[in-house]
């Protein structure tokens, strides 16, 4: 299969799996078979692409023209590259997971639901290969729409409500700040390629005009999560958890700070920003979010809720290291989209299998649980290590770039955040971890229960141990988060 | 050589067709005669674009007298388009009436429905190929006489009041724009648009003609129900049978929209307009009220045509905001919207049309639980609606690109942001519909449903699907619409 085809490919197979599907309703084994196997044959055609992209290469397609001189185009570089393996090969693992989840809590509409994710997927792979502004932003909005029925599968008012917030937010956010920002830019650049240093160099535009634009940007990218355009992120942990852990963990909000590094990279460039006082509010508004949503997730009771706040701090991580805009910060900002992904999957699973199995939903009934679930609660544990940033879990590694970075870049205030959002991340995840295993139970359960269904346990054990082995399984995610920064 | 008679065809087709069915008298035979009327007018009207768009301007001299003394059709890059789309607009409606006005119309009248519905095909086409003042002036009361019929048909019997509110709002706007041409021939001795446009500058800026463009501007104005002279338009949409309400909201405001574009830019020129008399400002104001009170109305309405119909006002506004930026992209996005508004609007009544099929009724509380029973009509109207919105992949996510562009190139951030701040707005009406569709507890009417029959379903969904196809292949809208906005500002000469 040439690199090419393989584009095509990796968009085609999703939708054609969520068609397929969709046809298969009536059977739930041969539709689950479908989710699994188009999972498989995703990662396969992603991982295709790999070699050529680490050899140097870019493959490109290019289709039609949307509007005059700008096509729907795409191109593999290597944070697209990583961004697409990340999120084909954590399907895999999720879709076991949703097997796991969706029949233990006998959920309805199954169909639509796996349906939904594949075409999620395909969004996902979408943003990740496009080659310019217009064509992300199309997938981008796509990816939102998609997502909308899995937020509010439950159908009830509450659905309806996070359904409502979560829509608001992406299409208000991405509509009224991101779409002007990309008009902008055509009107500035006269393209909307992505190219190694930027395409804002040569426009020659006044320190406030590109201030503002990158606050146009920085805000109308909804799914990073940015302060104050977060809120739709706790809103959407009304969906089933397996939509929470893939979606609101790894693919909607890895696209939006994804987006993030690529406009900064590949639209502004490091250097046209580097020279940009008015640029200078970004790492302080990416602070800020780093320490006020771990102070939040920190009082938060809900499990899901403690974790969609940890997962907006995060996010901050990879925006600040981002906007620190050395070469440094910026390996650290993306290796930070890979090993997040692999911890936070694992938190969302342990959540999802103590609900399935325990029925509980806050951090406060927690308490003696690992022995029930001693599986489970040991996954728990490794996914927190990794992202308070405890070597050898993966999470340590991305920070200690960051970190790095910091230093390089001379920013201390920088690194004053990231020293003191490892002390918060800790404080709010090493009592769950010590309750459940040490504290015994307060209440006894209302029915005796031990470990989630098989499948779901098998899917956190996995991610679980890929955050312990995979920065010693091969240099691919460093060489790749290299060759993003420069030749 | 039929080809070079084209141009006079354009409307005799349609304006024969109208007697021929009234002699048949047949519903039948009505709705046969104005199908293939409507496929003539849409193949000549793309004849008559592929034409122009590869040899430039046609003009037709009817009866061989020459322009100026005899009346002149002139078919260049702005009316070619708007050809095109009363043409496809009219070749989708068609097939559709035939289950719908026997469901809406008492059978007697169906054969008056058809005639009727044939000579407001003609009075539309008529005003788009003319190059005559007083000849547009007669195609505008031929298609508004024949609407006011058309409204008056609808089975509410407050289809009686809102054809009468409409009569009374489009003999005003008539009567105005008469005025106007009037005082335009006493200054010129012409009506001949081209020779007005080259004659007007010799009594450029003189009081008559700023007051002909006044009264132009308000009767016209009332015509394409800028806010906020659209009040007949609600009532009109929402009590007149399906068919008609997905026709007119279309094509007669869009029409109107050419004829205001045309007198602006063609006849009287964008400097004397825009200069002698604050119109940029005017329309500005008046676009911006529009995108966001008329918008707003539609959120708080609890029937679906209702809705659709204030949503009609706010996009107009979108049009209008085109025009007042007067440059080549925002006009160009005017062009656009005229066209994209018009198949997403229309496509989006015929749905409408789908559940008064079944449901009897448009009121939200019957539509409630809906798109379990009809899947396809509901989801239909949830794409139509995201091309209201402007969701990239939607044809007016093209519209709305090319007027933050304009805005852009007229310096005015604050402008840029007004479309996408307004498109929030029309989000949050679309998702009253999705939430009440989806989400709600299934009405008895909507429990015991089913899909409208295939034919209204499918052109019902064509256009839908034509939502979705020109917001991935712009390159004839985009390419119609940027050529119109060349043509608009080089004037007429």
């Amino acid at each position: 299969m040439s690199p090419e085809t393989a584009i095509l490919a990796a968009l085609a197979i999703p939708a054609v799996g969520a068609a397929l599907i969709v046809a298969c309703g009536r059977v739930p084994n041969l539709r689950e078979s479908v989710t699994l196997a188009t999972a498989g044959l995703l990662l396969a055609t992603v991982l295709a692409l790999l070699p050529a992209v680490l050899g140097g290469a870019r493959p490109a397609i290019t289709l039609f023209n949307l509007l005059p001189g700008i096509p729907l185009a795409f191109r593999v570089e290597p944070l697209g590259m990583l961004f697409a393996l990340v999120a084909s090969g954590l399907w895999i693992v999720n879709s076991l997971y949703s097997i796991g989840y969706m029949r233990g809590n006998d959920e309805h509409n199954q169909t639509r639901f796996y349906a939904c994710f594949a075409l999620a997927l395909a969004a996902t792979m979408g943003i990740a290969f496009s080659a310019n502004l217009l064509t992300l932003f199309g997938f981008y909005e796509l990816l939102t729409l998609v997502t909308y029925p899995l937020v509010t599968h439950h159908g009830d008012a509450e659905a309806r409500r996070g359904g409502r917030i979560y829509l608001g937010y992406l299409l208000a956010t991405s509509i009224v700040f991101l779409l002007p920002a990309i008009v902008a830019t055509w009107a500035f650049a006269g393209t909307l390629e992505f190219r190694p240093g930027g395409i804002l160099g040569g426009a020659a535009l006044s320190n406030a005009a590109l201030g503002g634009l990158l606050a146009l940007y920085m805000f109308g990218i909804g799914k990073a999560a940015l302060m104050p355009v977060h809120r739709w992120l706790p809103a959407a942990m009304v969906a089933p958890t397996p939509v929470s852990a893939l979606l609101h963990a790894v693919a909607v909000v890895k696209a939006g700070v994804f987006v993030v590094v690529k406009v900064i990279v590949y639209v502004f460039g490091p250097d046209t920003l580097a020279g940009v006082r008015a640029a200078d509010w970004l790492p302080t508004v990416a602070g800020f979010t780093i320490l006020a949503a771990s102070i939040v997730a920190l009082r938060a009771d809900n499990l899901k809720r403690r974790l969609a706040y940890s997962t907006v701090s995060q996010l901050a991580y990879v925006v600040l290291a981002a906007a620190l805009l050395v070469p440094l910060s910026l390996v650290g900002a993306v290796l930070h989209i890979a090993t997040h992904a692999v911890g936070k999957i694992t938190l969302f699973f342990a959540a999802g299998a103590i609900y399935t199995a325990a029925h509980k939903t806050e951090v406060s009934q927690l308490d003696g649980i690992g022995r029930r679930m001693p599986w489970t609660m040991g996954a728990f544990a490794i996914g927190a290590l990794s992202l308070i940033g405890i070597p050898p879990a993966a999470g340590f590694f991305s920070k200690w770039y960051m970190v790095q970075g910091a230093v390089a870049a001379g920013h201390w205030v920088a690194l004053a955040v990231l020293s003191a959002s490892t002390l918060l991340n800790a404080a709010y995840f090493l009592p769950i971890v010590y309750g459940a295993f040490f504290r015994p139970e307060r209440v006894a359960p209302a029915h005796d229960h031990g470990e989630a269904p098989a499948a779901a346990v098998a899917a956190l054990l996995v991610t679980a141990a890929a955050t312990l082995v995979l920065p010693f399984l091969g240099t691919w995610p460093l060489a790749l988060a290299r060759a993003t920064v420069g030749p | 050589m039929i080809s070079a008679h084209l141009p006079a065809l354009q409307v005799v087709v349609p304006l024969l067709a109208a007697p021929l069915i009234v002699l048949a008298r047949r519903g039948a035979a009505g709705w046969a005669i104005a199908t293939a009327a409507s496929f003539a007018s849409l193949a000549i009207a793309i004849a008559l674009f592929l034409q122009v768009r590869d040899t430039g301007m046609i003009s037709y001299a009817i009866g061989s007298w020459p322009p100026p003394w005899g009346i002149e059709y002139r078919v260049d890059a702005v009316n070619s388009f708007v050809l095109v789309l009363v043409g496809a607009l009219a070749s989708v409606v068609a097939p559709y009436a035939w289950r719908s006005v026997a469901a809406e119309v008492p059978e007697d009248q169906h054969y008056l429905c058809y005639a009727m519905f044939c000579l407001v095909l003609a009075g539309l086409l008529g005003i788009a190929i003319t190059g005559d003042a007083f000849n547009l002036f007669v195609f505008l009361e031929i298609s508004s006489l024949a609407s006011y019929v058309l409204i008056a048909l609808g089975r509410d019997r407050r289809a009686l009041l809102a054809s009468y509110q409409y009569l009374v709002m489009g003999t005003i706007g008539a009567t105005f724009y008469v005025i106007g041409v009037g005082l335009l021939y006493l200054m010129t001795g012409t009506l001949n648009l081209a020779d007005l446009a080259a004659r007007i500058g010799d009594v450029q800026g003189s009081r008559p003609v700023l007051a002909a463009l006044a009264f132009i501007t308000v009767g016209v104005c009332l015509k394409l129900a800028l806010f906020p002279l659209h009040y007949w338009l609600p009532n009109a949409y929402a009590y007149s049978p399906s068919v008609v309400a997905a026709f007119l909201a279309g094509t007669a405001t869009k029409v109107s929209i050419y004829v205001l574009l045309r007198f602006y830019f063609s006849v009287f020129g964008e400097a004397a307009t825009f200069v002698a008399l604050p119109m940029r400002e005017i329309f500005l104001v008046l676009s911006l009220a529009a995108m966001f009170l008329a918008s707003l109305a539609a959120v708080f309405q609890d029937n679906l045509k209702h809705m659709l119909a204030y949503s009609s006002v706010g996009q107009i506004g979108y049009i209008t905001l085109g025009i007042s930026l007067d440059n080549e992209a925002g006009l160009t996005g005017s062009m656009l919207h005229l066209f994209n508004h018009g198949i997403t609007k229309s496509a989006l009544f015929l749905l409408a049309g789908c559940f008064v099929f079944r449901l009897r009724s448009v009121q939200f509380a019957d539509l409630a639980g809906v798109g379990r029973t009809m899947p396809l009509t509901t989801a239909g109207i949830v794409v139509g609606g995201l091309s209201l919105v402007g969701v990239p992949g939607m044809a007016g996510f093209v519209t709305k690109w090319y007027l933050v562009l304009g805005a852009l190139d007229a310096g005015s951030w604050v402008i840029a942001f007004a479309p996408v701040v307004s498109s929030l707005i029309a989000l949050w009406y679309v998702w009253r519909f999705v939430e009440t569709a989806y989400f709600q507890e299934p009405s008895a009417a909507a429990a015991a449903a089913k899909e409208a029959p295939t034919v209204l379903l499918g052109p019902a969904l064509l256009g839908a699907a034509a939502c979705v196809y020109f917001g991935f292949d712009t390159s004839f809208t985009v390419g119609a619409a940027s050529r119109a906005a060349e043509a608009l500002l080089a004037g007429m000469r």
